[in-house]
């Protein structure tokens, strides 16, 4: 029964964004067998139930729609002699780049890589991993699944909504319950900031009149068989509900839209390390992971905000893997790491390893007006930094000539007490 | 299942179909008897059973002049074979009791020496160095511990689920969604009145967990009651699932056997429960409290439980009788009723054990066993692929591509399991995913569910909007978005067929 396994030169994991996008460019650099396995039934992972527009402005300079934005890709896919394995889902992978994957039409395949792209995306976190109180009825839903019966599956999910989390996702969706015609009572941030897009905000609540509460969580869910009502209260500075702020909304549906979790459990298989800030791979500018041949990109790297960003870093993953495959990558220089220091959540790259100029890519911890990112001895200033928007900070030929010889690179955030501080003076 | 509109005649009438339930149900079922069980819920094992610990007591904790002392050896030594025949998951892991300090001891050895005068094979007291060499994560304040290294775990819904569906096959009567309103003594038999209809049975077993009570009392039977007790349970991500290998107690109180960390059959670690006596029978809220309990507690038996790793959590409530011990014997004022009541812990252990005495006491009153040589004691395999060599899953797909098609990725299960296990009686979410593990996962359904609704849809033949979470009330869709646009669910039923064929 067991075949001798696939000879393939880049095998990308996951035919999402930035599958499609490492896959394109392994195939332009040169790599010979390129293929992609993907669990759905098509490719475009996440993009083909994100039915709004706002993808693909920085690298089309237009506003796409999910599909759309996918679409470009899958056309350029379909045109090339790329492999793609439709409906199969990898159940294995082992250091030595060797993937066992099942599908209905192929049985049992097992594949030998020279490179591997981990491109399998992120879950996102659930009522169980926040730990919300009360009963178990019908009517809970990730802000993803709910997107998913709506634009997919074609069904409404709910009438009357509350939505746990100012995330993108939880905004978009308030704004696609309402035009469906259900009502969305409330979005309830635990932050005292939205965590979310500014656009979104702005795009989907504001122009709808939906109330957003910050500093506030949901503290109960009523209804035993199917959600009848939440129970949303004010948080401390700890995040702690306050007593005697709790407010009772009625309603039948609780979506959450409460973080992303970037999915490594094949990376871990596989003995990859990863950095406990971004739940993903550690790897170097041109995203290698610490196992050899095997690249990550995208949101199972870390969660990105904008797709165009998956885009770009997919390419650069394609783009290595291929010369890794054609034993092509140049060899690595003395390794310089690169740490988050105060106000900065994480870095990505984590390491340097190649000298050649690179995007840096940054997240706050939280906001601040009049911010200073110190890099090593460099310093870039921005008018407003946010958490949810990631900064993407271009790491030139003369910062890495200054960093020759150091081992190590912090990153912070300056003049973080002093933004906040003028921004208290002038209220 | 069927539905009890008539009449319905039996030889025995079951109330609930929890574990206690079902196995007796599965042990009349290999006789020549025409055999009746009634559950309120939508399915077998979804009350206390399904948010049981799991956990095969070793047969230390109760006094051996007790039900509890005597059946808990008995069927913990029954379930390592009923695991063989009827393909449920038996994990033989044992079970540390720690002592965190020398005040400890003396209940260290009074457990010690309970355990062997209940006849506990193994058990003994292990110094500090060989219970930290067995469980590194252990905490080093560790001063000794009691080692009962026959203790286990199975996964107490799939019992449930898979007694009941070989006595169905022997020929048991199943009605779910029933409530039964009145006992009543018609002559000989009893009439068992429910919502749907009435079942006229020689003998009925009460088995109605936390409601044994007011059956009871329907017969008139007033002389015990049920106190629920609370317990919350919280289930961790496999990744932290072999932070311990044996199931690992704190030296008890005496309420309560404590809070535990107890590495599940299917390889998550569970930890709980509370123990928290209240009124209500409908309690089955998570709290705040409980949770910082649990998370406290564990911790000083193993640090290294991580609460980022809970995925889930849910809550029991134990039938506590005013006994103190399980109630097993026939009503003093209403001839052939046999009361199975609080039965709290170890009662997922005791349950064959019960069984075996029920059996005997209704043989003691005058029913025939015949063994019914057609009748089976085990149940066909239920396809696990997540569990299969690679070769084994290649042939299956080859036999069926439905295996081939992965529908919840977390537990990797197939189409074909969950299309089996609907072939076996899941109609809804929850009935599918205690019979194959989808959507217990650390997505918790994110991905899988709108799958699992589709494919529901499908093979039941009904529209997607009416596919439940467990049963009325629990719906999980409200309508199709745009009638015009979506036929009555036909496209997503297209959809998963189009899928599973691609």
């Amino acid at each position: 029964m067991t075949q001798s396994p696939l000879k393939i030169d880049v095998l990308v994991i996951g035919g999402g964004p930035a599958g499609l996008a490492a896959a394109l460019a392994a195939k332009k650099q040169g790599a010979q067998k390129v293929a992609v396995i993907e669990r759905n039934h098509e490719l475009g992972g996440i993009l083909q139930q994100c039915i709004h527009n706002g993808f693909g402005l920085h690298r089309f300079q237009e506003e796409l729609s999910g599909p759309e934005y996918a679409a470009r890709f899958i056309h350029q896919i379909e045109g090339s002699d790329i492999d793609v394995y439709l409906n199969t889902m990898v159940i294995s992978l082992s250091k030595d780049r060797t993937v066992t994957a099942v599908s209905p039409t192929h049985g049992l395949l097992t594949c030998q890589a020279g490179a591997i792209i981990l491109a399998m995306g992120c879950r996102e976190r659930t009522r169980g991993a926040i730990n919300i109180p009360g009963y178990r009825p019908a009517g809970v839903f990730t802000a993803g699944a709910a997107q998913r019966f709506m634009n997919i599956e074609g069904y409404l999910p709910g009438k009357d909504v509350v939505i746990l989390g100012s995330g993108d996702i939880g905004l978009i969706m308030a704004r696609r319950f309402t035009l469906e015609g259900a009502k969305v009572h409330a979005v309830v941030e635990i932050l005292p900031y939205a965590a979310g897009l500014t656009r979104n905000v702005a795009q989907c609540l504001d122009d709808f009149s939906i109330p957003l509460h910050l500093s506030s969580t949901v503290v109960g869910i009523e209804g035993k068989d199917r959600v009848e009502a939440v129970t949303i209260a004010q948080v401390d500075n700890s995040r702690r509900p306050i007593p005697g702020t709790e407010q009772t909304i009625k309603c039948d549906t609780l979506l959450l839209s409460v973080g992303l979790i970037p999915e490594n459990e094949l990376s871990r298989e596989a003995e990859v390390p990863l950095d406990p800030m971004t739940s993903g791979p550690q790897v170097n500018e041109l995203r290698e992971t610490a196992v050899s041949g095997v690249f990550a990109c995208g949101n199972v790297l870390h969660v990105h905000d904008l797709v165009d960003y998956v885009s770009d870093e997919a390419e650069i993953a394609g783009t290595a893997a291929a010369e890794f495959a054609q034993d092509q990558l140049p060899g690595k220089s003395a390794a310089i790491s690169i740490r988050p220091g105060s106000g900065i959540r994480y870095a990505l790259p984590q390491t340097i390893e190649h000298n050649q100029p690179f995007d840096l890519y940054l997240r706050v911890v939280e906001p601040v007006e009049n911010a200073v990112i110190q890099i090593g001895d460099r310093q870039i200033r921005h008018r407003k930094v946010k958490p949810s928007e990631m900064l993407k900070i271009p790491i030139k030929a003369k910062d890495l000539e200054s960093w020759q010889g150091r081992q190590e690179i912090i990153v912070e955030l300056k003049t973080a007490e002093q933004g906040r501080k003028k921004e208290a003076a002038s209220r | 299942m069927m539905q009890a509109n008539a009449l319905y005649t039996a030889d025995v009438a079951i109330v609930g179909g929890g574990i206690v339930g079902t196995a007796a149900l599965y042990q009349l079922s290999q006789y020549r008897l025409r055999l009746a069980l009634v559950e309120k819920n939508y399915e077998v094992g979804w009350g206390a059973t399904k948010a049981n610990s799991g956990i095969v007591h070793g047969g230390f904790h109760d006094d051996p002049s007790t039900w509890k002392g005597k059946l808990c050896i008995r069927g913990n030594q029954r379930y390592p074979e009923l695991c063989e025949k009827l393909d449920v998951t038996f994990r033989q892991n044992g079970i540390l009791m720690v002592a965190l300090s020398e005040d400890d001891l003396p209940v260290l050895n009074k457990y010690l020496e309970r355990g062997k005068a209940n006849g506990v094979p193994g058990i003994s007291i292990i110094s500090r160095d060989e219970a930290l060499e067995l469980e590194p994560n252990l905490t080093p304040d560790i001063v000794a511990a009691l080692y009962s290294p026959e203790g286990g775990v199975i996964n107490p819904f799939e019992m449930a689920i898979a007694f009941a569906e070989v006595a169905q096959a022997n020929g048991a009567a199943i009605f779910t969604d029933t409530e039964v309103t009145g006992l009543k003594r018609e002559g000989e038999l009893i009439h068992v009145e429910t919502d749907k209809g009435v079942i006229a049975a020689r003998f009925v077993i009460n088995a109605a967990g936390l409601w044994s009570d007011e059956i009871a009392r329907l017969a008139g039977d007033d002389y015990f009651t049920i106190t629920p007790r609370k317990g919350e349970e919280y289930l961790t991500d496999k990744r932290a699932g072999n932070l311990v290998h044996r199931t690992i107690f704190p030296t008890p109180s005496p309420t309560s056997k404590g809070i535990l960390a107890i590495p599940t059959a299917e390889g998550n670690l569970m930890i709980g429960p509370t123990a928290l006596e209240l009124p209500d029978k409908a309690a089955l809220d998570t709290t705040e409290a409980g949770f910082r309990e649990i998370v406290t507690s564990v911790k000083r038996l193993v640090p290294k439980i991580d609460s980022r790793d809970i995925i889930t959590s849910f809550v029991g409530l134990r039938a506590a009788s005013n006994r103190g011990d399980f109630i097993i014997e026939p009503s003093p004022r209403f001839p052939g009723l046999i009361h199975a009541a609080g039965i709290e812990s170890p009662g997922l252990t005791a349950a064959p054990a019960i069984a075996e005495v029920l059996t005997q006491i209704m043989a003691d009153a005058g029913l025939d066993l015949i063994p019914n040589p057609s009748a089976r004691d085990t149940r066909p395999q239920v396809p696990h692929f997540h569990e299969l060599s690679n070769e084994e899953r290649a042939q299956l797909i080859a036999q069926d591509p439905r295996f081939g098609r992965v529908v919840c990725r977390c537990e990797t299960v197939t189409e074909a399991e969950i299309v089996d296990a609907i072939k076996r009686g899941a109609r809804t979410v929850d009935g599918v995913k205690f019979r194959t593990r989808a959507g217990m996962g650390r997505c918790q359904g994110g991905f899988c569910q709108p799958l699992i609704i589709g494919i529901l849809a499908r093979e039941l033949g009904v529209d997607p909007t009416d596919i439940t979470k467990r049963g009325p009330g629990t719906k999980i869709l409200v309508s199709p978005l745009n009638k015009g646009m979506v036929e009555s669910g036909a496209e997503m039923v297209a959809n998963s067929g189009k899928e599973g064929q691609a």
